[in-house]
This record gives C-alpha cells, structure tokens and sequence, in this order.
C-alpha cells in the first residue's frame, strides 16, 4: 500500500471539511464540518506513523491527542450554541449579530 | 509502479471499497439539507476512518475512534440538533447559497495544493511492515513515559472543558428563582 492514497483520502476529507465550514448556515452542521477536518488530520498523523514507524509510535500518540482536543471542542462548542439559541431562538451563525459593529 | 501493479495487490481492493464509501459519505455530510442525516453519515465516515486506520496497523486507534466519537462524539451532536430546533425533515436554509461558488473554488483549491504537494513529496513510497500492528504496550509507554507532560496538559483542558461546558450551559436564575433558593 502506497503512503500517498491515504493521504489523498484525507486531503479529501480536509476539502470538504472546508466546503462545509465556509457553506453552512447553522452552526452545529460548522460543528460537523469541522469534526471531518479534524478527521482529516488524524489519517495524515497515522499514514506518516504508518510509513515511518517511530519506535515510540508519535504520530498514533498525536492522533489520540487530536481525538482528546476534538470531544473537548465539541462539547464546549455545542454549550455555546444552546445558550446563544437559548437567547436568540436561532442556531444561524448570520443571525449572531450582537457583536457585530 | 504502475496502475495494474497496484490493482493486482487485493488489498488494494477493500482500501478502494472503504476510501470510496468515506469520500462519499462526507461527501453528503457537507451537503445534505436533513442535520439528522448529516450527523448520521459522519458515523459512517468515522467508521471507514476506523477501517482505514485498521489497515495502517493502528489497532488501538482506531477503537479509540469508534469509542470517543461515534459512541460519545455523535451523541452529542444529535442531542444538540434536538434541542436547537428538532425539525427531522429537509430544512430549506441550512447553507448560504450565495457562499457556494467561493467554497467550491477554495476547497477545490486546497484539495489540489494537498494532493500535488503529497503527491511531489511521496511519489510511490510504500508503508513499512503493513500487517504487524502498533502494541498498545509501546503506545503506553510512549503516553506516560515521553509525552507525559502534554498528556497531563491534555488531562487538564478535559477537565476545563468539563467545567466551562456546565457553566456556559446552565440557565441564569431569574430574581425571583435567586430569591426563593437564597429563603431554602
């Protein structure tokens, strides 16, 4: 198996991750967009571990790292929807105009 | 290495098969117009990402990915989608259409500096020792023994987290509420 067809998947992912994030309207389907990103991340970290095969396994200790930061941002992220939505009764990130000069 | 020689290798065939279904299912997370089937098919992009890693020899990884996302990860966000609107069917405006093409042009950008940059960099170079997968032992080893500081630190953003979740989440008393607990 070649390095370079994981790397494409992920470059892949990374793409529509970033179609995702510039497209939506409601921030938990942002959420989501940048969860593939994330994704994305994590295939490159484990095809380069895959490839080089470091005697303390980095790029596998990293991707569990980026796994960690990842479930932290999500739940941090969807309190700051719920309480916005609570206040506005909107989950659209044009409609969050209140800092807005 | 050509084309042929690539395809003769049947691993090559199930990386094909599981690659495809990742690429397609992100494919309708980012354009689905149902939040609940957007959600839904990121499991299924998380699960051929846990097929992918388990063909890199990166056992531990892999489960951890199928534990932490689609067993916490994706719950959450369901738990969001319900309780922001609930609406289950097609939602007219989830995107901005206006923003379409400029996405289009820079994702299709990205994806082409990505793939000509790995493509430049790692000509056909082969993963080493496919089939003998990472011990956990040495991932231990290499979490408490080498990166023990950043795991710490990894610990402790948890915990704010954990913290700072509860705190942006929970409702304000009104007066009225404060009052009555301040009489309890």
């Amino acid at each position: 198996m070649l390095v370079n067809q994981f790397l494409i998947v992920a470059a892949l992912l990374f793409a529509m991750g970033t179609y995702g994030l510039l497209v939506r309207r409601n921030t938990v389907m942002i959420l989501l967009s940048v969860e593939l990103m994330l994704n994305a991340v994590n295939i490159n970290l484990v095809a380069f571990e895959a490839y080089l095969r470091t005697s303390e396994a980095i790029g596998q200790v990293f991707s569990l790292f980026v796994i960690t930061i990842a479930a932290a941002e999500v739940g941090i992220g969807l309190a700051i929807v719920l309480m916005i939505f609570r206040n506005r009764q909107s989950a659209n990130v044009d409609e969050y105009n209140l800092m807005k000069f | 290495m050509t084309f042929a020689d690539w395809l003769s290798d049947p691993v090559n065939w199930v990386y094909l098969a599981i690659g495809a279904a990742v690429v397609a299912s992100a494919f309708r997370v980012v354009t689905s117009q149902n939040v609940v089937h957007a959600a839904l098919f990121l499991v299924a992009t998380l699960a051929g990402t846990a097929a992918l890693f388990l063909m890199m020899s990166a056992e531990f990884v892999a489960w951890t990915l199928v534990l932490v996302y689609i067993g916490a990860v994706i719950v959450l966000f369901l738990f969001g989608i319900m309780i922001t609107r609930a609406p289950l069917n097609v939602e007219p405006g989830l995107d901005n259409p206006k923003a379409r093409p400029l996405a289009a042009v820079v994702s299709l950008g990205l994806f082409v500096l990505l793939a000509y940059t790995s493509l430049q960099a790692f000509g056909s170079d082969q993963l080493t020792d496919v089939g003998t997968p990472t011990d956990t032992v040495t991932l231990a080893e290499s979490l408490i023994v080498r990166f023990v500081l950043p795991f710490e630190i990894v610990g402790f953003v948890l915990l704010a987290a954990l913290v700072g979740g509860i705190t942006i989440a929970r409702r304000d008393l009104t007066p009225v509420e404060e009052e009555e607990r301040g009489a309890v």
